[in-house]
């Protein structure tokens, strides 16, 4: 290490100036303008052929992808390329030091990136929240209230597509990028630009998502349905260009993952040694990469159906919607478990921490994940049981559908039985994983309900749908995503966040999330579709109910904000090195983690939930900080 | 860093926990699944005015018997652990017991799973293929009821934003009402003319996707009269929250009266509808002879 | 960092966040297309009477749309000015005499059976004079239907060899049209909303999207008030 002398800091002016993101908006915004205009001065002259339409949706596409591609060059992707065709020597320094500065830019630093995550997801997390507010306030009477209906439709599928889009990547994004490498024992992740990228493409398809009230909304929901998609207003294609990044950028997260959990273990980390959360990464990791693919080829043809007017999708062109179904639940249902998945290994990877007993039956948890990986496959059509499509393969969608709960199951009998006769401590993130127990078995459970036919029969499509993915997603995910957060956040940071706050937090949550989600059940069951504006004046009892719980939930939302600025930014109590006594080998590691986390490679004898056997393992070498050679 | 727990052992307790889980278990289960049957079963939805109804009330009633004991499996060894395996506040921090696996208990629940499991499907296999309950099958059914062919036709024609209903035994007069007579087997053809919609006859307990181009076939057997509620359950655009009406079964005599009203509406606007056919939009151009003209791909 | 900056940072950007949502939340309930015209009532033999006079036009035009070549209708206010609104609030138990001038040539409904007319008095409409219970569903210009109060009034349309068309709105009563009169009843009070049926929104896929798909074109809301 050579000794450093204090730089002298250029003035602020010369440090914006370079390759970060405002850099990278505003040659995206310049990237936007060439596209649209680019796509006028190409197709204009040749709009007739496709008939007279009121604005092309060829320059719509340009003009938004001229802006992603100028928003990454601006944010200096193309640097590292560029030099080693002009013959520079590899180098992976990009931002490995300096600051804040590394936070607004291209940085190969895993434990940045996961910090990106946290911060880019959360916005949208919120965005997509404020979208739930303004539609439970339209339910507030049973007709028409303040948004006129197409509006109405665009919050919901704002709702819906920032949700699924974003936080299909929730937990993988923050945590996965930040502990993965450190729990295997590496430095680094196997592609820490393709890492950085996948940031900075899902941050880039969020803004396009909330463009689409300028272009006129999109009427689809999330799940895009043609032929009603070839019908809408270019807001539309803002959604089509949101869900195929966001599809490119989890294939690109989820590629990573597996090559560096496959190739990147430190000596003596087994397979039956990794951590439980690193092998629902893994799983989740091969379901995205899997699954998005199709996801972007669907909405490819969508967009193409929209902007060359080929007719995949039309019945009246010989194109069949069923097709776009079919190819959409491929994707989408494996994709519901990419948001379910890293919930079940947060869970389990906690429990034991606070239950101070190790993770019960880790093979019967391994399986019980690749379990739902492999069945995740094969249950898509249950999406579209009453749709007319030949239904000679029903009964085995319906067991194939069933039959997921047994591997569910195997995680709900390690994690109870991590607690039997444990040593249980109340912790905030203890509190959120064992509110995920009762939630997802109430989503479980309803979804039992949808995946027998002759129930479905009622319950598909209706209130009662929406209350199940809700309890899976919400109370599955969400939950353990603040469990992480809470568990996690002061290793990230170093500062430790407010424990009453958060215990308000967790307890104005699990009421208000129950209180908002359970009479939605009944709601469903009552006759009540999804994505209406208008409802029976005898079910405005629970609606009005339903969204008085949902805006105590968003207050709840607020309480956590506030924690998270007031100890981060005000108290910054600084954190322990392992506040939760874990065995875990980040917790071995100082707070925050050292840029290089390792000053040797860690050679592990053991997985890390030996509670009750004995001291820590010293196989952790010293974590001091790295030093920069 | 924290300093490490002691890695003492507390000693295995007197009581078996076990057992008092497995017993406190049983009896609120056998206790709250009759309760769940007889109180909550009558008011699950959706109602018996159709055969296919009467049937989706059984089944919703079985899985909740069927869920009872399971909720309360989870939540009876929540608030046990919760009330017996919490640390003492203050204290220090002491390591539980580890345990590790037990292939006992493994065995146990994934059989006990596996065999709930397969019940369901089996059970939900069975009540499926018995009479299609109330589903939309598509073009080729396989739940077909006996004597189906013999059923009174009706299509449901949905469009952005109402349905309409065709009955082809009436000279296949149009109308935007739907009537059905009680007592009667009713085949009904679900089909669009535009985008996907699904046809939710909610006291009927029937559901069927309309998309354009096919014929989905949901079967009904209708019991007394009453009135039912139609609603659209498939995102279909601006005015999908009002793409609701309602229907009535009557009785056989008001049935024919209704009939020949709507034959009298109908006469003037016959000559240009076109015969019925199973579907309005043809699944591919000039595919089959009984397909009404294209709308074109492009309006206007 | 001083407390006191951190307190600025943060309140400045509770600020910014809070014009961010203001405005996302304004750009979204800012819907000039939404605003009502409330009919005027007139009593005859102590019933109440209302006379809604509407046009229907190709093209909403540039001064009533930012969006001139939408098909649209139109509504004639008190003082005779045409406006593009299709909200309109009407009375309860009341007797509506409708006007409409179609300046629009045919495009033909997706389902013919609604050249039917149903819902008005003696299911019926005058066109051009005429008593008539139907119409070649082909020539159909734009439906007027209210589903939840069975109204379905398709218009004739401009035939297309017509002489002296008009434009784009709002159209002079000297140009090419058809007129279609009919009188329905309102009863109890209600939010109902009602649309076109004719697949009529020209160069969109399957003239179903824009106009079709927006209020304050060829879709509205009646609000009958007590």
């Amino acid at each position: 290490m050579t000794a450093v002398t204090a730089p002298l800091r250029p003035p602020i002016w010369r440090r914006l100036v370079g390759f970060n993101l405002l850099t990278g908006i505003v040659l995206g915004i310049g990237g936007w303008y060439v596209g649209w205009f680019g796509a006028h001065a190409v197709v204009g002259p040749s709009l007739d052929y496709f008939g007279d339409v009121d604005y092309n949706e060829l320059s719509v596409f340009m003009a938004y992808i001229g802006g992603v591609v100028g928003f990454l060059i601006g944010l200096g992707f193309l640097n590292y390329p560029a030099r080693r065709l002009l013959g520079y020597p590899p180098s992976l320094r990009e931002k490995e030091t300096g600051g804040w500065a590394r936070y607004f830019g291209l940085c190969t630093d895993h434990k940045v990136v996961g910090i990106q995550y946290l911060w880019g997801i959360g916005l949208f997390f919120f965005i997509g929240g404020l979208n739930a507010m303004l539609i439970r306030f339209e339910l507030l009477r049973p007709t028409h209230q303040v948004f006129s209906g197409g509006t109405y439709l665009t919050l919901v599928g704002m709702h819906g597509t920032m949700m699924m889009g974003m936080m299909s990547s929730g937990i993988l994004g923050p945590f996965a990028n930040y502990l993965v490498p450190i729990m295997i024992g590496a430095r680094r992740m196997a592609f820490p630009r393709v890492e950085a990228l996948t940031f900075w493409l899902l941050m880039a398809a969020g803004a396009i998502l909330t463009t689409t009230i300028f272009f006129g909304g999109f009427p689809t929901g999330w799940t895009g349905y043609e032929p009603l998609n070839v019908q809408a207003a270019a807001g539309m294609d803002c959604y089509i260009l949101f869900f195929a990044l966001a599809g490119i950028s989890m294939t690109l997260l989820g590629l990573n993952m597996i090559a560096t959990i496959v190739t990147m273990r430190a000596p003596g980390l087994t397979w039956m040694r990794l951590p439980i959360f690193v092998w629902g990464v893994l799983s989740t990791a091969s379901l995205m990469v899997l699954a998005a693919p199709v996801l972007i080829a669907v909405l490819s043809m969508s967009a193409l159906d929209r902007a060359a007017q080929t007719t995949f999708f039309s019945a009246s062109g010989g194109g069949s919607n069923y097709l776009y179904e079919n190819l959409f639940w491929v994707f989408g249902h494996p994709e519901v478990y990419i948001l379910a998945l890293p919930g079940f290994a947060i869970v389990l990877e906690l429990l034991p921490v606070f239950a101070r007993k190790p993770l019960w039956g880790y093979r019967l948890a391994v399986a019980g994940l690749l379990g739902v990986t492999l069945l995740s496959w094969m249950v898509w059509q249950h999406h579209l049981f009453v749709s007319g499509i030949n239904g000679d393969l029903r009964p085995f969608y319906m067991l194939s559908t069933e039959l997921i709960s047994i591997p569910t199951g195997f995680t709900f009998i390690c994690g109870l039985m991590t607690l039997w006769r444990g040593q249980i401590r109340f912790t905030v993130p203890m509190l959120f994983c064992l509110a995920w127990f009762f939630n997802f078995l109430l989503g479980g459970l309803s979804g039992v309900f949808l995946s027998d036919v002759p129930s479905d029969v009622t319950t598909h499509g209706s209130f009662f749908s929406m209350a199940h993915f809700h309890y899976t997603i919400m109370g599955g995910l969400v939950f353990t995503f603040f469990a992480a957060i809470y568990y996690w956040v002061p290793k990230m940071t170093g500062w430790q966040l407010n424990e009453t706050l958060g215990k308000i937090h967790f307890w104005t949550m699990f009421v208000f999330f129950n209180s908002t989600f359970a009479p939605l059940f009944a709601i469903g069951f009552l006759n009540q579709p999804r994505r209406v504006n208008v409802y029976a004046h005898t079910l405005q009892f629970l609606n009005d109910w339903v969204s008085v719980s949902a805006f105590c939930l968003g207050t709840s939302m607020l309480i956590f904000l506030f924690n998270l600025v007031w100890s981060l930014a005000f108290v910054k109590k600084p954190a322990l090195a392992n506040p939760w006594a874990s065995r875990s080998i980040e917790f071995q590691l100082p707070s925050p983690v050292p840029v290089h986390n390792f000053d040797r490679i860690p050679v592990f004898s053991s997985d890390p939930y030996g509670y009750g056997e004995g001291p820590v393992p010293q196989w952790v070498p010293a974590g001091a900080p790295a030093g920069r050679d | 860093m924290a300093s490490q727990p002691t890695a003492a052992t507390p000693p295995r307790d007197s009581v078996n926990h076990g057992l008092r889980f497995v017993v406190a278990w049983l009896v609120l289960s056998v206790i709250a699944t009759p309760l769940v049957v007889i109180f909550v079963g009558p008011i699950l939805p959706p109602g018996n005015m159709t055969t296919q109804a009467h049937e989706q009330i059984y089944d919703n009633t079985w899985l909740a018997a069927v869920s009872t004991p399971v909720l309360c499996l989870v939540v009876v060894f929540l608030v046990y652990a919760f009330v017996y395996f919490r640390a003492p506040k203050g204290g220090a921090l002491v390591d539980g017991p580890p345990l590790r696996e037990h292939a006992g208990i493994q065995v146990v629940w994934i059989v006990i799973t596996s065999v709930t499991v397969l019940m369901l499907a089996a059970f939900g296999t069975y009540q499926l293929l018995q009479n299609g309950s109330g589903g939309g099958q598509g073009p080729s059914p396989v739940a077909v009821p006996a004597g189906a062919s013999h059923n009174l036709a009706v299509q449901v024609i949905g469009q952005q934003w109402e349905w309409t209903f065709r009955y082809p035994s009436f000279g296949g007069v149009e109308t935007h009402e739907l009537v059905l007579p009680q007592h009667t087997s009713v085949t009904l053809h679900v089909t669009s003319l535009d985008v996907v919609h699904s046809f939710w006859a909610y006291q009927l307990g029937v559901k069927a996707d309309a998309n354009p181009g096919t014929d989905n076939v949901a079967y009904v057997q209708t019991r007394g009269p009453g009135t039912f509620q139609i609603r659209c359950a498939e995102l279909c655009g601006l005015f999908h929250g009002y793409m609701f009406s309602t229907g009535r079964v009557v009785s056989a005599t008001q049935f024919q009266s209704w009939a020949k009203t709507q034959e009298a509406i109908y006469k003037t606007i016959a000559k240009y509808v076109p015969p019925y056919a199973k579907t309005y939009i043809c699944p591919a151009a000039g595919t089959s002879p009984t397909c009404s003209p294209q709308p074109t791909l492009r309006g206007g | 960092m001083q407390v006191g900056v951190k307190l600025l940072l943060v309140a400045a950007a509770v600020a910014v966040a809070g014009v961010l949502i203001g405005f996302y939340a304004n750009k979204l309930t800012h819907d000039a297309n939404s605003a009502a015209y409330t009919v005027p009532v007139r009593i005859v033999n102590g019933q109440r009477v209302v006379d809604l006079k509407i046009q229907t036009v190709a093209a909403a035009g540039p001064t009533v749309s930012h969006n001139p070549d939408w098909v649209s209708y139109l509504v004639q206010t008190s003082n005779g000015v045409w406006k593009r609104l299709t909200v309109w609030d009407l009375p309860a138990n009341a007797t509506i005499h409708v006007t409409d001038y179609n300046f629009d040539g045919a495009s033909g409904t997706r389902n013919p059976f609604l050249g039917r007319f149903t819902g008005t008095d003696g299911n019926r409409a005058l066109v051009n004079g005429k008593p008539v219970d139907h119409i070649d569903p082909s020539l159909a210009s734009h439906i007027f239907a209210v589903p939840q109060l069975g109204i379905n009034i398709a218009f004739l349309g401009v035939p297309d060899n017509a002489k002296n068309q008009c434009g784009y709105a709002p159209c002079p009563l000297k140009t090419a049209h058809e007129t279609i009169k009919f009188t329905f009843h309102t009863t109890t009070p209600g939010h109902y909303r009602w649309q076109c049926f004719v697949p009529c929104a020209a160069g969109w896929i399957s003239g179903w999207g824009g106009p079709m798909q927006t209020i304050g074109y060829m879709d509205g809301f009646l609000n009958v008030k007590a």
